[in-house]
């Protein structure tokens, strides 16, 4: 193997074999560096694409981030059917083998910690969105105001409904979070999708992470189906399982929210 | 360990998620360790990638109707031009009648 070496993913050696012809970013095939009991599972990325230089160009490139960023996700995505991976972020790359083998030694206590934490769990997520327009009043204008004082009082009500809409979509995923939180070892809380270009319509108001065991995704997956149709006006999406890629970190990144079970046991040092 | 255990189809392989969960997570969790080659991905913060989605869409998303952006005033100086005319016009219209109450009270004061 030559070129420099990408990581996707640190996990216990496993034996269920992963999905024949899995390849990585750039079509190379995906191998397991076995090292002090950890595996890191790596391919072969090009210097041409890797580097400094190139790769800050690379990122810079829609079409080339969104391609990477797949072939990274379907590695990772790969793992998590057979086993529990710490998925890496985006584009950590080495120089050669030894390079990785020094990574997982002066990373091995946290990752066995972190391994120990996530074992048998996948994340679920679950966003909630306002549906329909984003200005019911002013899709259909109303009658044209004969007076200033009319005009306010449209631009009045107009506000009002807007905001009722909002405190109503506020509160129905507010109750949701409780409820799935519950039902979750831990949640994260991230911060809404900028949703007009993505798939589909509609507002994001919430914007969750929930850690689920592998055996109760299930009940996880049938209760956020339950929802779906409880409030109208919104609409309830859930992607995953993913591999815990927002439970990485004990404590959540950044001003993260308090974890929802009280599993602060073992957080002492860090995860990175 | 249940980690073979089947998992709940429509949603294995990632099913559902779009272009912006994957990069949420691939670009922003996940564990961060400094490899050989060191790129600080906080330079392309996710919110500039999501800029550039916008950006590198325009085209794609007029074609599909979606132009919100262009009456939004944080995204537009058109919508911002719009908003700022209105809030005149609005502002103007609260002067003049102000005045005129104003104006009817002076008289009421000055008659006897």
């Amino acid at each position: 193997m030559t070129g420099l070496r990408y990581v996707y993913a640190v996990c216990r050696p496993f034996d269920a074999p992963l999905q024949a012809q899995l390849t990585g970013v750039g079509g190379a095939p995906v191998k397991m560096l076995a090292h002090h009991g950890l595996v890191a599972v790596v391919s072969s990325v090009p210097e041409g694409d890797f580097a400094e230089a190139p790769l800050r160009e690379h990122l810079e490139d829609l079409d080339w981030l969104g391609a990477t960023a797949r072939a990274h996700q379907q590695v990772v995505d790969a793992l998590t059917a057979v086993t529990t991976p710490l998925p890496l972020r985006l584009a950590t790359v080495f120089r050669d083998d030894s390079g990785v083998r020094v990574m997982i030694e002066s990373g091995e206590e946290a990752f066995r910690r972190t391994l120990d934490r996530l074992d048998g769990r996948v994340e679920w997520g679950v966003k909630v969105y306002i549906e329909g327009g984003e200005e019911p009043a002013e899709a259909a204008p109303a009658a044209k105001p004969v007076s200033g004082r009319d005009y306010l009082r449209q631009r009045r009500n107009r506000a009002q409904e807007r905001e009722d809409r909002w405190r109503a979509a506020e509160r129905f995923a507010t109750r949701l979070h409780g409820t799935l939180a519950a039902h979750a070892e831990d949640s994260r809380l991230h911060a809404p999708q900028n949703s007009a270009l993505t798939r589909g319509s509609g507002h994001n108001v919430l914007n969750a992470a929930y850690l689920v065991p592998r055996a109760h995704s299930e009940e996880f997956v049938e209760l956020v189906d339950h929802t779906k149709d409880e409030e109208p006006g919104m609409r309830v999406e859930l992607t995953g399982p993913w591999a815990a890629y927002s439970f990485v970190d004990p404590e959540g990144r950044g001003a993260g929210e308090a974890a929802g079970t009280g599993g602060t046991g073992d957080t002492s040092g860090e995860a990175e | 360990m249940t980690t073979a255990s089947r998992l709940p189809d429509p949603y294995g392989q990632g099913g559902g998620a779009n272009l912006a969960d994957i990069l949420e997570r691939v670009l922003d969790k996940g564990i961060v360790i400094a490899g050989d080659i060191r790129i600080n991905l906080l330079d392309i913060e996710l919110l500039t990638i999501k800029l550039r989605l916008i950006v590198a869409s325009v085209d794609k998303a007029k074609e599909m109707g979606i132009d919100w952006w262009e009456s939004d005033p944080s995204l537009s100086s058109g919508a911002r031009r719009d908003e700022l005319a209105r809030e005149n016009a609005e502002l103007r219209e609260r002067l003049a009648r102000l005045e005129q109450l104003e104006l009817g009270r002076t008289r009421e004061e000055e008659a006897p």
